[in-house]
């Protein structure tokens, strides 16, 4: 098989997971108890108004027909009005998620580099005082909900040292260093919650690439240990670790769902969990749709990485 | 003779046991190597030998360490150099080459950012420089395409390349000592010549000093200019090659001698009954290949009898499809065309329809010992399966017939409540055999059973096989590559090559003068016990390449 036919396949795989995931999204809200119409009427709900409602809303049409309809919508970018308050969900969504994806991407950029320098360093010398020191504070810190850990950030630097704010809210008046200042603390309770798996898993692929004859090789024909490390054994151990950093990465966007909430900031997750409390469906769906897709898109982009990297797939025989 | 360049004395290493005990593997060991000489390790797994030559490039494997006598470079002593200073010597200095080439390169660079990786490091040649000079030794290694093979990655060439390519990325920073581990054990027979001979005429060239690692005598009389003999970490003999091999003085030697993979002086004799209709197993044109609509063929109208009572030898190098061979009859592949029949009864082509009885003579021995028994089951249980299996004995019953079965193959029968990983290669390789006995079966498809045992346990097994032939009355079809083993047990044998048997018949019948050109390369490829047997050998193979393609 060449190489386009392997990525070509995984494409595919990839767009059949995330129609299977959109038929579960509808679904799982379809199923959800209540009625869209009474919620949205509440207490004035006479028969009449309700039929009304249900008709405007298409949920007298068969299931099928209204998932298909859904999701032609959700294909042409039109995400529908918010059943809540009419508002348009797209130009929302963009505006929040804009502020997520800064949340999400400043902590990638901070805690993907540092586990892996981290996970390495561990790798060097297992065993040692750098290897236990690491080991035990991560899995110390993955013993932690990302709760517990953003709640005693607050508690020390916002309410007792008062060093930072302990709501990040979001104004348009906002400079760079105001940027820095609100993100300092959930970007750092978010590190906490992904640094640890990528740590672990980066130094255990790293001390099996290590234990190879490749690298006892490497090593009796005088490679300096540096070297080794970086030039011979991450190579080989780049497929697991490229994995579990997609699979952290997948979490943090759905991950954000918490510390958002907590830290009162206006991104995605916060939006979908105040859409949960309204039962405003069509922004739950779409914001499902939206941390799916990121999930499978992410795992798919792992997948093709890691057959890419591999010159096996790379250079047939 | 003043300094010599390497200087071990009294080297002792010990490794610690699962119990956290210490114990020693390596006691006292001491040798010199003289400038452009090469001295051999020779000795069976457990031996010691790797574990000397890596202590002579001051290192030891992890959970083993160095614990006394010193090893001396030209009188810089390797044992106490810190490792920054130690990886400078094994860059320029002290050369290694590994066992297993394929194992041993690095996947994820090519070949010649590997090869001259060294040089370039250190600032001892630009990178200009190293390149040129390593399609130099491509070529002088015979690799092919020299100047484009260092492009591709490893697992782009072949085995017997790969181990050369391995020798030119110790010898491009001109080492003064070459350490080379097994280097032609991993390689088919016919190539292992090949690659043996490029090695000596590399050291030769250069002028280089080696030590060789092996456990076979005959190969390495053949490079050697001396040779150390070792069992159990300790020193046996030490003397010039052509005292070794022709008036070795200690017993252990001797016994090594007379296990080598020599060709017999006189082939196994003919069995007494040839005729007899219909023969035990009778494979009539048969064609298997892998993949879902069998697209990659691996066996091609494959005619082939055994008769009970006889062994039949199957010989061939990896890929010649002999393994596939051995699956096909025993069922555990299908064949595209063609059958399998048991005393004239055609056999169902897949294992699941085949009747319990028609399994039960048909018994398999894989090659790897360790593989096939489950670590976890104790000996009795692994044997008593099979016995209750097809003879549908109780328990206690099936106990008692393990103990018999055990006796059968040598071994003692308080080995039922041990453990396959605490026993030997050997030992593990008889609870094998008894295994495919517990069946009491008519045939036994014995595949490679001998070729990952050290030569005197393997000899031992051989014996075992005959022995049960002679009270049994089983017939076995061996196969196997090694044509010298073959010939000893065999009755009849059959030659394949490319999916195809090329040549068969009874022994002294395929193994003439002028027999199948394949047949004489396998033949050639059996080293004999004198030191100018290897440059006649490669000049011959080279001739029947020629002849084949």
């Amino acid at each position: 098989m060449s190489l386009l036919e392997i990525l070509g396949k995984r494409l595919i795989l990839g767009a059949a997971t995330l129609l299977f995931v959109s038929v579960l999204v509808f679904l799982g809200t379809e199923i959800l108890p209540g009625d869209v119409a009474h919620a949205i009427l509440g207490q004035g709900a006479t028969p009449e108004l309700v039929q009304q409602i249900r008709e405007r809303l298409g949920l007298n049409e068969p299931l099928h027909m209204r998932y298909l309809v859904w999701l032609g919508n959700f294909l042409s970018g039109d995400f529908g009005t918010s059943l809540a308050n009419g508002a348009d969900i797209g130009t929302e969504i963009a505006r929040r998620s804009k502020n997520t994806i800064i949340l999400a991407s400043c902590t990638a950029v901070i805690a993907v580099p540092l586990s892996v320098l981290l996970g390495l360093a561990a790798a060097v010398k297992p065993g040692g005082m750098v290897d236990r020191a690491i080991s035990s504070t991560s899995l110390a810190l993955i013993s932690f909900p990302d709760f517990l850990v953003a709640v005693v950030l607050v508690t020390v630097f916002a309410v007792e040292l008062r060093w930072l704010p302990a709501i990040a809210s979001i104004r348009p008046s906002y400079d760079l260093l105001d940027w820095i200042r609100v993100l300092i603390l959930p970007v750092t309770g978010l590190t906490f919650t992904i640094l640890a798996h990528m740590v672990r898993m980066t130094r255990s692929a790293v001390l099996n690439v290590l234990a190879s004859p490749a690298i006892e090789m490497a090593l009796l024909k005088g490679v300096p240990r540096r070297r080794l490390l970086l030039r011979h054994a991450l190579p080989n151990a780049l497929g697991p670790i490229i994995n579990v950093v997609a699979l952290n990465l997948a979490y943090l966007i759905s991950g954000v769902v918490v510390i958002e909430t907590l830290f009162n900031f206006p991104g995605l997750g916060r939006y979908m969990v105040e859409a949960v409390t309204n039962r405003d469906v069509p922004i739950v769906q779409t914001c499902a749709m939206i941390f799916c897709s990121f999930y499978v898109l992410l795992n798919m982009t792992a997948d093709i990485l890691s057959i890419v990297a591999n010159p096996r797939v790379r250079y047939k025989k | 003779m003043a300094d010599s360049l390497l200087k071990v004395r009294n080297l002792e290493v010990s490794a610690r046991g699962r119990k956290g005990r210490e114990f020693s593997i390596v006691d006292n060991i001491s040798f010199d190597v003289q400038k452009g000489e090469v001295i051999a390790l020779i000795g069976e797994s457990g031996s010691g030998k790797t574990t000397i030559s890596l202590a002579c490039l001051g290192y030891s494997r992890p959970g083993c360490h160095i614990t006394g006598g010193s090893v001396l470079l030209d009188g810089i002593s390797l044992l106490e150099q810190p490792l920054p200073k130690l990886q400078e010597l094994r860059g320029k200095d002290i050369t290694y080459v590994a066992q297993s080439a394929a194992a041993s390169f690095n996947g994820a660079m090519t070949i010649n950012d590997q090869v001259i990786e060294m040089p370039v490091i250190t600032g001892s040649a630009t990178r200009q420089d190293a390149l040129s000079k390593a399609t130099r030794l491509y070529k002088e290694l015979e690799l092919p395409d020299p100047e484009n093979i260092g492009k591709r990655y490893p697992h782009q060439v072949s085995g017997g390349q790969l181990q050369r390519l391995m020798a030119a990325m110790a010898m491009i920073s001109d080492p003064r000592l070459l350490i080379l581990d097994e280097p032609t054990t991993a390689l088919d027979v016919t190539t292992q010549i090949e690659v043996l001979h490029a090695f000596k005429t590399l050291i030769q060239n250069h002028n280089a000093s080696a030590i060789y690692v092996t456990h076979d005598l005959s190969l390495v009389a053949q490079v050697a200019d001396h040779i150390l003999v070792l069992k159990d970490g300790k020193m046996v003999e030490y003397g010039a090659t052509e005292q070794i091999i022709s008036v070795p003085r200690n017993d252990y030697t001797r016994e090594l001698m007379a296990a080598t993979h020599l060709m017999p002086e006189e082939f196994h004799a003919p069995p007494l009954v040839t005729a007899q209709e219909p023969p035990l197993l009778d494979v009539r044109n048969v064609s298997a290949g892998y993949g879902p609509k069998h697209e990659f063929i691996a066996l091609r109208g494959i005619d082939l009898t055994v008769k009970s009572g006889e062994t039949v030898g199957v010989i061939g190098e990896s890929g010649s499809g002999k393994t596939t061979l051995g699956r096909v009859i025993s069922g555990l592949m299908n064949a595209a065309k063609g059958g399998v029949f048991l005393n004239g009864q055609r056999l169902a082509n897949h294992v699941d329809r085949r009747s319990r009885d028609e399994l039960r003579q048909i018994q398999f021995a894989f090659q790897m010992a360790d593989v096939a028994l489950n670590p976890r089951q104790r000996v009795n249980k692994i044997l008593s399966r099979p016995i209750m299996f097809y003879h549908g004995l109780r328990r206690s019953e099936a106990t008692r017939e393990v103990a018999r079965l055990l006796e059968r193959v040598d071994l003692p029968s308080s080995f039922a409540w041990r453990f396959p990983p605490e026993l030997s290669g050997g030992q593990r390789q008889r609870v094998n055999l008894a295994r495919a006995l517990a069946a009491r079966p008519s045939l036994i498809i014995c595949d490679e059973i001998t070729s990952a045992l050290d030569t005197i346990v393997a000899q031992q097994i051989l014996d075992l096989l005959e022995s049960l032939q002679d009270d049994l009355g089983l017939s076995y079809m061996f196969i196997t590559h090694d044509i010298a083993t073959v010939t000893r047990i065999s009755d009849r044998i059959a030659v394949m090559r490319h999916g195809e048997i090329v040549a068969q018949g009874l022994v002294d019948e395929v193994l003439t003068q002028d027999c199948h050109e394949y047949t004489q390369l396998l033949l050639n490829s059996v080293p004999e016990m004198r030191t100018d047997w290897l440059d006649e050998a490669v000049t011959r193979r080279r001739k029947l390449i020629a002849a084949l393609s």
